[in-house]
């Protein structure tokens, strides 16, 4: 009955969805406040039931109510709470409809938080989200509802959420991602509805900057999470695979980058706007085509949820309709005259308009290498080909080099032009010094480092060094802004993760090794000796746990990585064991058990592996931090003002 | 900048979009891969679960027109298949054969008596091997054979009133399988 209620929860939210499009397009484009009022109403109220459905789903999982065939699917009496809890996102339905909260959670915040902007304007945002949220709620309810019954056959036990999932990062992974995915559908929606009111004025971009840099700052989280988990859960060590759906979120987040200092440029200087409104548009298509190619089946991944047909064609058409009619829009209303650019080489304008031509390469070359197997499959009548890292790393790489070495001079510019006597002044010293450090600090600390790290290095300290300098030179002057405080630690995240990867990347050991109970290696500089095998027996699971003992430059501990076996699904995992380090990370983890009671093990030392997720994790910082400016707090009363001054106009 | 350079992104999109649309009509998993469509069932060799002395092959599926049903007790979907097939050996005169897929055997053979048996015989695969010459993608999976042993229907996933309504049923008309399962409802 409860999960009927469900169910009922969500077709409610369906007609307030509905509502809350009409009222809002109609109520801005007749100006009627009564319409443009009942639609942040009726915003709450969608959230209220499509909270209620979430909780109802998430009461079936914690009571074991295998009655419900989602709930059936992905748990089992077996399953620690927790991952009950975390369940309800393991799978299509219901990661799907924590989306929707999440969507109604962003319509809500635009309702509260928007009340300074034009009325008019906000209804709009409002109508549009309204309309994405009526997509969204009619292809849960009728493609993939997760209240559905096995009735009559009401199975006695669950078949437990997939062992890769039972995981503190899949709890946490899918909502951040989410909150990025469908927070940039804020920014699209105040672009659609800029472009409805055709005031395609700097106004619209001052309101969604600081939505899509709360959006942003959630997928980098997201993404970070999700490399993290694939470190240590996969078994492997590796933390990015280029896989489809990796792409399908790492798409948005290039292009969402892109945006967030498109619309600084626009902001600041009411240039660039036209490319503001197609980044916003962009960024969300980006996150509705990586909806698609997760949902639907057409790319092979190891993240592919199960796949049914229906569900691709409505997401496809979907997304063919508001993709494509706010992409007409754009190209209808959007203004053909440009500001005169008034900028010059050296100028902020000028590096902004590069970092965003490099972004916008870089994901496009994404997008080639993740839809090119699909081209290829039906040009060659079904031949499977697959685009492997190598691709990925030939082109992205020397992009994001490029793009560090444009990052360094960026805090030096001035808007307009810069002299060229300053730049000398300020960033002469800085390139000498990133090059001694960069080359000099490797050769002296280690005894074999590739190039690439050193030109790696040799950019990540160019990036620091002109970022301290700009911060100094800011600091004297007694001016240092909340904003201007997040643009430079996100920045240094970018280098910190550029310092991770490179050094990771090329730095670390790795050995495939046979060793029975007793016998020792050396790996890197340190030496393992492994004790034995024991089983051990978990809530839901039974194991073989390894014993390691490890001595490292004097320090001595043990690490145990487990192969488990699951009971329900009969699933085997490998849950490796690592001793995590600032500077370097030690991984281990079983193979297959092989004769005499010797085992395959794979020992990892990986050096910096660390930075590159403490790199996410300050980029986010940054962004959210920048969004804090008083600046946005001073404008709130500024737009009061005016809406104030333009009602009484009005009358 | 003039106004036809505005429709570029539509464009691309539109491109995106058509190719996206081309490669989901692909992969549809729940339709059988044409390599299997009218082709014989693969010829096999296996024990029957119960009776491990006995082999069959697929000689034992020929003569009548047969529905082999890929499950396992690991699976919960196939419990809830499982009423629908006992309704289909009582209803009508179509061939139940059962593939015991990736199992273990006295777990299966409990299962049947516990919820009844609906398979004239049930095949042994307990490494899977047979399922990876059938391609099957996970249990519940059946696939309908005519008296000569040709595949003309596959199905991934649960068999339910409905797919036996709208997909099974008018096949078996065609083959002449004579059946009381009221489909009305």
């Amino acid at each position: 009955m409860i999960v009927e209620l469900g169910h009922l929860a969500l077709v409610i939210s369906l007609g307030f969805a509905a509502l809350i499009a009409v009222f809002g397009l109609v109520g801005a484009q007749r100006n009627q406040v009564g319409l443009m009022n009942a639609t942040s109403t009726l915003v709450s109220g969608q959230f209220v039931f499509i909270a209620l459905s979430f909780g109802v789903l998430t009461y079936a999982f914690l009571i074991d109510d295998f009655s419900v065939a989602y709930v059936a699917n992905n748990s089992n009496t077996l399953l620690p709470w927790q991952y009950k809890f975390s369940a309800v996102w393991g799978a299509h339905e219901g990661s799907f409809l924590l989306w929707i909260l999440i969507m109604a959670g962003w319509s809500l915040a635009v309702a509260v938080k928007g009340r300074d902007l034009p009325q008019a304007f906000q209804a709009r945002v409002l109508g549009v989200m309204g309309i994405l949220n009526v997509g969204f709620l009619a292809f849960l309810l009728f493609t993939s509802n997760p209240f559905e019954r096995l009735v009559p056959m009401t199975p006695a036990e669950g078949a437990d959420l997939n062992p890769l999932l039972q995981d503190f990062g899949l709890i946490v992974h899918p909502p951040m991602l989410y909150m990025g995915y469908v927070g940039f559908s804020v920014a699209f929606a105040f672009a659609v509805a800029a472009l409805l009111s055709g005031r395609l004025d700097a106004a619209w971009a001052r309101w969604s900057r600081p939505w899509a840099n709360v959006a942003w700052a959630f997928l980098t989280l997201g993404i970070a999470l999700g490399s993290w988990w694939a470190y240590y859960e996969l078994g492997w060590g590796g933390w990015w695979f280029w896989d489809p759906v990796e792409n399908a979120s790492f798409m948005p987040w290039l292009a969402g980058t892109a945006l967030i200092h498109s619309l600084a440029v626009s902001e600041k200087r009411g240039t660039f706007k036209s490319w503001t409104l197609l980044l916003a548009i962009t960024t969300f298509s980006l996150s509705l085509l990586g909806a698609f190619i997760v949902r639907s089946g057409v790319l092979t991944s190891v993240h592919a949820f199960a796949v049914d047909p229906t569900r691709g064609l409505f997401i496809l058409i979907f997304l063919a309709m508001v993709v494509g009619s706010s992409l007409t829009l754009y190209a209808l209303r959007t203004a053909t005259i440009s500001a005169k650019a008034s900028y010059t080489l050296a100028s902020r304008e000028a590096f902004l308009l590069l970092n965003n031509i490099l972004l916008i390469i870089s994901m496009a070359f994404v997008l080639l290498g993740t839809l090119y197997p699909l081209a290829y499959e039906l040009a060659t009548d079904g031949a499977k080909i697959s685009v492997g890292v190598p691709y990925f790393n030939a082109g992205f790489v020397p992009i994001m080099l490029f793009l560090a070495a444009a990052l360094g001079v960026a805090p030096v510019l001035n808007w307009k032009r810069t002299p060229a006597s300053r730049l000398i002044g300020n960033l002469g010293w800085v390139a000498g010094l990133s090059v001694v450090l960069g080359v000099g600090l490797p050769l002296v600390l280690a005894d074999a480092v590739g190039w690439q790290v050193l030109v790696t290095l040799v950019l990540a300290f160019w990036i620091l060094g002109s970022h301290a300098a700009d911060f100094v030179r800011r600091a004297r002057k007694g001016s240092l802004p909340v904003a201007y405080l997040g643009m430079q630690i996100a920045h240094l995240g970018f280098a910190v993760t550029l310092i991770g990867v490179a050094i990771t990347s090329v730095l670390s050991v790795e050995r495939d090794l046979r060793m029975a109970p007793g016998e020792s290696t050396e790996v890197g500089s340190v030496s393992v000796r492994f004790v034995g095998v024991a089983r051990v027996s978990g809530p839901n699971y039974l194991a073989d746990q390894g014993e390691f003992v490890m001595v490292e430059s004097g320090r001595r501990y043990t690490l145990r990585p487990e192969k488990r076996s699951y009971l329900a699904r009969q699933s085997v995992m490998t849950e490796a064991a690592i001793d995590p380090g600032l500077f370097r990370d030690v991984y281990i983890s079983l193979g297959e058990p092989l004769e005499a009671g010797a085992w395959a093990v794979r020992v990892q030392v990986k050096p910096f592996v660390r930075w590159i997720w403490l790199g996410g994790l300050l980029m986010a910082f940054g962004g959210v931090l920048a969004v804090m400016d008083s600046r946005y707090r001073r404008l709130k009363v500024r737009q009061a003002r005016t809406t104030a001054a333009v009602a009484a106009e009005g009358t | 900048m003039n106004r036809a350079s505005l429709f570029v992104p539509l464009g691309i999109f539109c491109l995106i979009v058509v190719l996206g649309y081309l490669g989901f009509r692909l992969e549809d998993p729940h339709r059988l891969p044409s390599a299997l469509l009218d082709k014989p069932f693969p010829e096999f060799n296996a024990t029957v679960l119960g009776a491990p002395e006995r082999r069959v092959s697929r000689d034992d599926l020929l003569g009548a027109p047969v529905l082999v049903n890929v499950w396992a007790t690991w699976c919960p979907t196939c419990k809830a298949e499982h009423e629908e097939l006992m309704r289909i050996d009582a209803l009508t005169d179509l061939r139940l054969v059962g593939v015991n897929y990736k199992d273990d055997r006295a777990k299966a053979l409990r299962w049947l008596e516990d919820f009844g048996d609906p398979y004239e015989f049930v095949l042994e695969d307990s490494d899977g091997l047979l399922g990876v010459e059938l391609g099957v993608y996970g249990a519940p999976e059946s696939f309908l054979l005519d008296a000569q042993g040709l595949i003309i229907y596959k199905r991934v996933g649960e068999i339910s009133p409905r797919v036996w309504r709208d997909e099974i049923a008018p096949l078996l008309e065609r083959l002449e399988v004579r059946s009381n399962y009221d489909t009305s409802d």
